[in-house]
């Protein structure tokens, strides 16, 4: 019997979740007794022709990871998605947007501009910006187009799972990659579409070591400013942890070490909105009913949006409204 | 009972091609509530691009609905409670208060306009105050124009 077939890919990524698959170890040979790794650039050599020369649904399972910023990657998307049986949206760039959809705070031009000419350690006198079609004398040269908005991958085509995380655990991709083993092995059902996998069904507050007291606070602090309190938890210390806001599934690494929650497990179970919770959930520690007084606490909030939705920009709800063109600091901007 | 305006339905003498804002005003069933139901009874009139949700609470406002709301086509938001210290949950509304100031960072991170978004304290007793903060906050939003949304 042929062996299954597994593809990984890339898009607009870091290329961390590929690292955090190896970071398997030697469970890694048995990925490979058992399925045939039809495509991985990172690792294996075969080229997109092959995988267009594939029928469709010849892959059994796609581990897609990046997120979807130009036209490439969106070719990509629905290229894998037609070949593959599951397509897994695997890690937080393609979950929810992650780091790159960040940029969907600012415009495509402003993004551009900053990368090629205006960044300290660029040197472009003349502006030269990438070109989708280049004609030089030995041909022509195209480039995918960049995109003005950073989208999931669900937001440009059907993806059967979710295994979240920036990047997915270790522990947590093999426990993905093992159910599926067994599942393809020994003929069991899927389970339903649309499930997240590899995490867990509360917040990262509750595999958080740390004993939370819900203590009302009257300043935030950044965790560089303090020494925090080893055993009591970050919030009750004024410090913006985004736990309560966050899936579980990543065992607390940060905050067991003492670094707060960034949150890039994405929004906690049966909420899509990781920023409105985040709000709800800091609100409710603040220690003060007059308005000045809590606009001087806020203060202590650096870049909300930013800090909020770091891992889940694109899909922000308040991200869906349109706004004028952005001001110079990159935030947009509605006069 | 209903809160819109009852005035009777008379035929436009002109169809107006004026844009009207979409404001949603969320008010609280046992202060605002009451506050713009007794604007409808007494007869004052307010603003009709303000369409009201009832919430038992202020403090039953996630920031989510706002942001909801902002995302499917609203040009303002108006949140409305029992004045401090007459919330009918004792607490609501000042949950709401540090809720607000801290959605309305978020909101003009995204870059909108504060100024869509309005924390207001209407008591039962209040009708006239409510149809003011409906008209004022209409008036607003006219000056600012629309809001757009993608797909
Ligand atoms: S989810 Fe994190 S680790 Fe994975 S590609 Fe994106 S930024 Fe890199
Ligand atoms: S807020 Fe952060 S530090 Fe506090 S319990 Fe939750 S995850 Fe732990
Ligand atoms: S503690 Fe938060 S940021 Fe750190 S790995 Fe877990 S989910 Fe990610
Ligand atoms: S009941 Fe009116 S604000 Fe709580």
């Amino acid at each position: 019997m042929s062996k299954p077939k597994l593809a990984l890919y890339w898009a607009a990524s870091c290329g961390g979740c590929e690292i955090a698959v190896l970071d398997i170890k030697e469970k890694i040979l048995d990925v490979d007794a058992f399925f045939d790794v039809v495509f991985w650039p990172v690792a294996v050599d075969f080229k997109v022709k092959d995988v267009e020369a594939m029928e469709d649904g010849e892959i059994d399972l796609c581990l897609f990871n990046g997120a979807v910023r130009t036209s490439d990657n969106d070719y990509m998307a629905h290229l894998l998605r037609r070949k593959s049986k599951l397509l897994v949206a695997f890690g937080s760039c393609a979950c929810e947007g992650c780091i790159p959809a960040l940029s969907n705070t600012t415009t495509k031009t402003a993004t551009l501009d900053w990368v090629f000419a205006d960044s300290p350690s660029t040197v472009n006198p003349d502006r030269v910006m990438p070109q989708t079609v280049t004609e030089t004398p030995v041909g022509t040269i195209e480039l995918p187009e960049f995109w003005e908005t950073v989208k999931s991958l669900e937001q440009v085509t059907d993806v059967d799972y979710y295994v979240p995380g920036c990047p997915p655990q270790a522990h947590q991709i093999w426990g993905v990659l093992e159910a599926v083993i067994d599942i393809l092995e020994n003929d069991k059902p899927l389970p339903p579409k649309g499930t997240v996998l590899g995490a867990g069904d509360k917040t990262c507050c509750d595999e958080c070591p740390r004993e939370r007291q819900e203590k009302k606070i009257k300043g935030f602090k950044r965790i560089h400013e303090v020494m925090p309190d080893p055993d009591q938890c970050l919030l009750d210390q004024g410090i913006v942890c985004m736990g309560p806001a966050t899936r579980s599934g990543c065992g607390g690494l940060c905050v067991a070490v003492g670094v707060p929650c960034r949150g890039c497990y994405g929004p906690a179970p049966n909420s899509k909105d990781q920023g409105t919770k985040m709000v709800a959930a800091l609100a409710s520690v603040i220690d003060s009913d007059d308005p000045e007084e809590i606009e001087r606490i806020l203060d202590g909030i650096v870049d909300p949006v930013g800090t909020f939705y770091r891992f889940s920009m694109a899909h922000a709800t308040l991200g869906k409204v349109v706004v004028g063109t952005p001001d110079s600091s990159g935030n947009g901007g509605e006069s | 009972m209903t809160t819109t305006t009852e005035a009777p339905l008379r035929e436009p003498a002109v169809v107006s091609t004026e844009w009207r804002p979409r404001i949603i005003a969320f008010l609280c069933n046992w202060c605002s509530y009451t506050g713009a139901d007794l604007a409808g009874i007494s007869r004052i009139q307010w603003d009709p691009s303000v369409n009201i949700v009832r919430v038992m609470c202020s403090g039953r406002m996630d920031p989510t609905f706002v942001a909801k709301a902002f995302s499917m086509g609203a040009d303002g938001v108006i949140i409305s409670g029992c004045h401090p210290g007459d919330c009918h949950y004792q607490e609501g509304n000042y949950k709401t208060l540090r809720r607000f100031h801290l959605l309305k960072r978020l909101v003009e991170g995204f870059g909108i306009d504060g100024e869509r978004l309005k924390l207001v304290w209407v008591s039962a007793s209040e009708g006239d105050e409510w149809a003011a903060t409906a008209n004022e906050m209409a008036a607003k939003i006219r000056a600012l124009g629309p809001l757009e949304v993608s797909s």
